[in-house]
């Protein structure tokens, strides 16, 4: 199987913080790739890198064989993005604003019919700014779906959802993987990675603590017992 | 690989589009914003009735329309390029907005290129307004010196957004409000926007002419009252351009 993204040996620090120290993984092309890890395990900064919103002080990162730090605004438009830290413009509303961001790109999707999938039509008249934190979510989703991307880095996508939502997400991501798209997740519920991963990759500490599909991770012990026994305090 | 880069067809929407559709986007927030409005319109409006119908301050030789009118269109370019664009780039960054942008196909000189664009059209809608308001006072604009305006418009524009992203892109968000309102009222009262700064006390005058406010003004009326080409303030404008411009594409950080 083809990788669609690789991160190979990334350091990097901010100051005397190392985030990245030496992490190495792979997201294979067509499936969904899941990254679990602790707060300030790298994870975050590892999805910037492979953004291009951030350069890794050492290192290669490829998605789509492209380093995206380079890439030009073609790659992006074949890299759909859901950022933890949202950054929607907050004084506009949401279908202005995903009519906008869909004139970026060259063949975008419907723009209404996602609305109404992520039931961003329900609070269509509602300013940005003033959405509780999982209708941003839904939002952040459908944005990051306009580009029919062939990549999809979603950052705790199903953060701060109802049950409800995060279901509503988890299939819609399961379809986009259908349809062929690779999708990186990051989260922090062992639930979204065992309904999700085909691909599981457990960090901490800015490494890669384990790596390969779910069943060759777990061993037949369940997720969360191999999860703590990698990310406990001193397992790195 | 699931695709071929080599073979795969554009995938984003052609720079132009981009960089059309952000501007279009930005002047539609703004003219959807009362506050942002009141500053860009009406704020320059009553500056421009005032002065007309006041024979005070004094605003020195020439019909004190015509004065009144330059050192207004000056003020609208500062309040559009600089505090206006000062204060939603600040907010931006802080809300992550720029990082967002950043990862779509508009990307980080998009972005830059939308704003001045959008900067430009409002600009366009202010003078228009302030254009109409001025000659129904009784406005009579040097029509040898237009293009020397326009000039110093777009020079303008382009030294005064520079310093907003400098501003916008190195401090807090409200600190970036703070200042960038102050500065805004600081450039009005002695800045030599509206009156001359011949018409300050003489060391102050002088120290005031090397601000990019001053040269704008200067120019704007030495093209709008005498017909004629301004090459100091010209040169004081670009100066503040140039420097501007390479300390925000320094020092400009995307992040909070």
């Amino acid at each position: 199987m083809t990788d669609a993204v690789t991160l190979s040996g990334l350091h990097r620090a901010f100051g005397r913080v190392t985030a990245l120290d030496g992490l190495t993984w792979a997201a294979p092309a067509g499936r969904i790739t899941a990254v679990l890890g602790p707060n300030g395990a790298g994870k975050t900064t590892a999805i910037e890198c492979a953004v291009g919103l951030g350069r890794p002080d050492a290192g290669t990162v490829r998605v789509l064989g492209s380093d995206p730090w380079l890439a030009g605004a073609d790659h992006r438009a074949r890299v759909g993005v859901m950022l933890q830290s949202g950054g929607l413009p907050n004084g506009t509303k949401p279908l202005r604003l995903l009519h906008h961001l869909s004139r970026l790109y060259a063949d975008p999707v419907d723009v209404d019919a996602v609305a109404q999938r992520l039931g961003v039509t329900d609070f269509a008249s509602t300013t940005v700014r003033r959405l509780s934190g999982g209708q941003k979510q839904r939002l952040a989703l459908a944005a990051a779906l306009l580009g029919r991307p062939e990549v999809l880095f979603l950052d705790e996508p199903a953060a701060g959802l109802d049950p409800h939502g995060r279901l509503d997400v988890w299939d819609l991501v399961a379809e986009q993987r259908d349809a062929g798209t690779t999708v990186i997740v990051t989260t922090h519920s062992f639930e979204e990675a065992a309904r999700l991963a085909d691909h599981l990759v457990i960090m901490n500490a800015g490494r890669t603590a384990a790596e390969g599909t779910p069943d060759s991770v777990t061993a037949g012990r369940p997720l969360e017992d191999v999860y703590f026994s990698l990310t406990r305090k001193g397992a790195a | 690989m699931t695709t071929d880069a080599t073979t795969t067809p554009a995938r984003a929407a052609a720079p132009r589009r981009r960089v059309l559709a952000q501007a279009g986007f930005e002047l539609g927030s703004l003219l959807r914003n009362g506050e942002q409005l009141l500053v860009s319109l009406v704020l320059p409006s009553l500056a421009l009735v005032g002065l007309s119908l006041t024979a005070s301050p004094s605003l020195g030789p020439g019909r004190r329309v015509d004065v009144a009118a330059a050192g207004v269109i000056a003020l609208c370019v500062i309040s559009a390029a600089f505090t206006s664009q000062a204060i939603s780039t600040g907010f931006d960054r802080r809300y992550a907005v720029l990082r967002y942008l950043g990862v779509t196909p508009l990307g980080r000189g998009g972005l830059v290129a939308g704003k001045v664009l959008a900067t430009l059209a409002v600009e366009a809608l202010q003078i228009a307004v302030i254009a109409v308001l001025g000659l129904v006072l009784g406005w009579h604009p040097a029509a040898a010196g237009i293009a020397y305006a326009v000039l110093f418009v777009v020079a303008g524009t382009w030294a005064f957004v520079a310093l907003a992203l400098l501003l916008a892109g190195t401090l807090r968000a409200e600190a970036v409000l703070a200042i960038a309102n102050l500065v805004w009222v600081l450039l009005l009262g002695a800045g030599g926007v509206i009156v001359p700064r011949t018409e300050l006390p003489d060391g102050v005058g002088q120290a005031v002419g090397f601000l990019p406010s001053a040269g704008l003004a200067d120019g704007l009326r030495s093209a709008l009252v005498d017909g004629e080409l301004n090459l100091l303030a010209l040169l004081v404008v670009l100066g503040w351009g140039v420097v501007s411009t390479a300390l925000a594409a320094r020092l400009f950080r995307f992040d909070d």
